[in-house]
């Protein structure tokens, strides 16, 4: 009973985990059609913004959830401003661009950090379920990733902001001859969905510790993730999630993380052979 | 014989591998040798997705795992088989049939750029992480030993299939330099095909090519078949100089060779073999100087060609070229 309780939390925390890792990814999906490959990077530069703002003085929750994102949003904005913004509608050179970013970042941070471990520990301690100990801060990464989540069902519902980001998102050119500017609009996309990656970093940093190359450890994952969702950006991170990320974690558990990871592979690729645009592409079609 | 654009290219060519093959190695050092073996077994992999994206339009951000897989084929073969003519062989076998299964599954799900991006990158890395974790004893094929991180160093080398002697490197060298342009031939053959011709009117126009009655996804499936197999080559010469390691793998080892591509030009064969070498060059000399992270360098060229030179020095060159020559016609006609 107690093993079952477990592993139904440590299935949560993978869902949720890929999630908030596929978040920011996700909404740069859903509005621009690109993948932006320099993802892992706004992750590691999240990492490394808590470590150092917490080594600061700043308390860690602080750091996580507002110096981190804050940080990781301003260098998106301003690589949205200088390299992303140029290559509009041709997605392939966005992809390759973002790359570029990416493999820049990497060289950046260990000329500047170095390439050691940076770690700080994680907070909150553990409880325990029968025999079992959990920690409590990955049921807090649960509860944060689920805020977001409603936050940002909330927000794209319920806004004006969240009218104009699903009005661009279904036709941008029809949003365009109504007077909104696409590009304002991406540029604001760009920046959310880098300071969602600042996000993830920083609540990973703790459990993964940070190094310039940490990103790669995520982006495989996340990647799949997000173009076996869809369009869609909530309903398809939520439902491509809670698939890939229950496939993983049962396959870990009964092999090795590796395995775990190649299964969320397999299944992914199987998946696109029959819905190629993503499971919103046949299901949920209309929703967020 | 007419004097056409594409007859002056395979001359050069040719002369050019032909320096390759007789003059240089007798003018250059031991050390350049080794280290050209290694450049010109890259330089095939530069070849392997020039052919695929530039001329098949397929998108592909894995051709990294195609080459690991030569390597780890031949790696596997050699340490098993009597003679390492058939771990050859089996490096190109295998990354053809893996390109196959996981063409199949693209191609045949109809999906595109993007998607089709996404997944061959996330193959490589999830490869990556597999053969990292095959440390340790337990993860062996017969008498090949995976040996996770530290790759497979000690893997005999190519022997002469007739009298079973191990090639020297200078041997080696010369094997690597025929396969390069052994592969050059062979991708221009293809392209002059009429599958090839079909293949650069479905990179055209999909759905016109559809139109006229052609199916897309086994011509797609085909040329990326074939793109593996040369790549499977690249990792078999690239065992041979160097060892094979998960690296083969890497994210960043699946970047350097669009790079290559891009920088080279995109739809020209000779373009990116030379952005390979030039690129490693710069590299080498990099990474030697330590001031700077190579990183660093290969992100700038890439981010700074996409957004100023979208299609690669060679066909810029190209471009200079022929309006010299309509400059100096124009000069000479009033």
């Amino acid at each position: 009973m107690d093993y079952v309780i477990v592993l139904i939390l440590q299935i949560l925390f993978s869902v949720s985990s890929l999630a908030l890792v596929c978040a920011g990814l996700a909404v740069i999906f859903g509005m621009m059609r690109v993948i932006n490959l320099a993802h892992g990077e706004f992750i590691m530069l999240g990492g490394f913004t808590t470590v150092f703002a917490t080594q600061a003085g700043i308390p860690i929750v602080v750091s996580m959830l507002v110096v981190a994102p804050a940080i990781v949003a301003v260098i998106g904005f301003v690589i949205e401003r200088l390299v992303v913004r140029h290559l509009y509608g041709r997605m392939i050179d966005t992809m390759l661009a973002t790359w570029g970013l990416s493999l820049l970042l990497i060289g950046a941070a260990t000329m500047l950090f170095g390439n050691s471990v940076a770690g700080i520990s994680a907070p909150f301690g553990s409880f325990t379920v029968g025999q079992y100990r959990v920690s409590v801060y990955e049921m807090f990464i649960v509860a944060v990733t689920l805020v977001l989540l409603i936050g940002c069902y909330l927000l794209l519902r319920f806004t004006r902001l969240g009218l104009i980001a699903r009005g661009t998102m279904q036709n941008s050119e029809m949003a365009a001859s109504l007077g909104i500017s696409p590009s304002k609009v991406y540029s604001v996309t760009f920046t959310a969905g880098a300071a969602l990656s600042g996000l993830a970093g920083a609540l990973l940093a703790p459990l993964s510790g940070v190094v310039p190359t940490m990103g790669k450890a995520y982006v495989a994952k996340a990647f799949i993730t997000v173009i076996s969702g869809g369009e869609a950006i909530l309903t398809g991170l939520v439902s491509a999630s809670g698939l890939l990320g229950s496939v993983g974690t049962l396959t870990t558990f009964a092999t090795t993380p590796v395995v775990g990871d190649a299964a969320l592979l397999f299944a992914a690729i199987i998946l696109l052979r029959f819905l190629p645009n993503g499971i919103t592409g046949r299901f949920f079609r209309r929703s967020i | 014989m007419r004097l056409t654009r594409s007859s002056v290219e395979l001359t050069a060519v040719a002369l050019i591998g032909l320096f390759a093959l007789f003059v240089f190695p007798r003018n250059v050092e031991f050390y350049t040798i080794i280290s050209s073996t290694i450049y010109i077994s890259l330089a095939i992999l530069a070849l392997s997705l020039a052919l695929i994206w530039g001329y098949g339009g397929i998108l592909c951000f894995g051709q990294a795992a195609f080459f690991g897989l030569g390597g780890y084929a031949y790696a596997v073969g050699a340490w098993n088989f009597d003679a390492t003519i058939y771990a050859a062989l089996l490096a190109v076998v295998i990354p053809t049939v893996f390109a196959a299964a996981l063409g199949y599954f693209m191609f045949y799900g109809r999906l595109n750029d993007v998607y089709l991006g996404v997944i061959t990158l996330t193959v490589t890395l999830i490869l990556f992480k597999l053969v990292n974790s095959t440390g340790g004893d337990a993860y062996a094929i017969g008498k090949a030993r995976l040996g996770g991180f530290n790759g497979m160093p000690g893997t005999p080398f190519l022997e002469n299939p007739l009298n079973g002697k191990v090639l020297s490197p200078e041997a080696l060298y010369g094997v690597a330099v025929v396969c390069l342009f052994t592969c050059y031939f062979l991708c221009k053959a293809v392209l002059a095909s009429r599958f090839g011709r079909i293949v650069v009117a479905i990179r055209e126009n999909e759905t016109r090519a559809e139109l006229l009655g052609y199916d897309a996804r086994p011509y797609k499936l085909a040329f990326f078949c074939i793109g593996a197999g040369i790549a499977g080559i690249s990792g078999m010469i690239f065992a041979n100089s160097v060892f094979v390691a998960p690296t083969m793998f890497d994210m960043a080892s699946t970047a350097r060779i669009l790079i290559w591509v891009i920088v080279g030009g995109l739809a020209t064969l000779v373009g990116p073999v030379i952005g390979c070498i030039a690129l490693l060059m710069i590299t080498t000399s990099l990474g030697r100087s330590g001031w700077i992270d190579p990183n660093v360098a290969l992100g700038a060229i890439l981010i700074v060609f996409v957004l100023l030179v979208p299609r690669g020095l060679l066909p810029l060159l190209n471009d200079g070229l022929n309006r010299a020559l309509a400059w100096l016609k124009q000069e000479r006609a009033p």
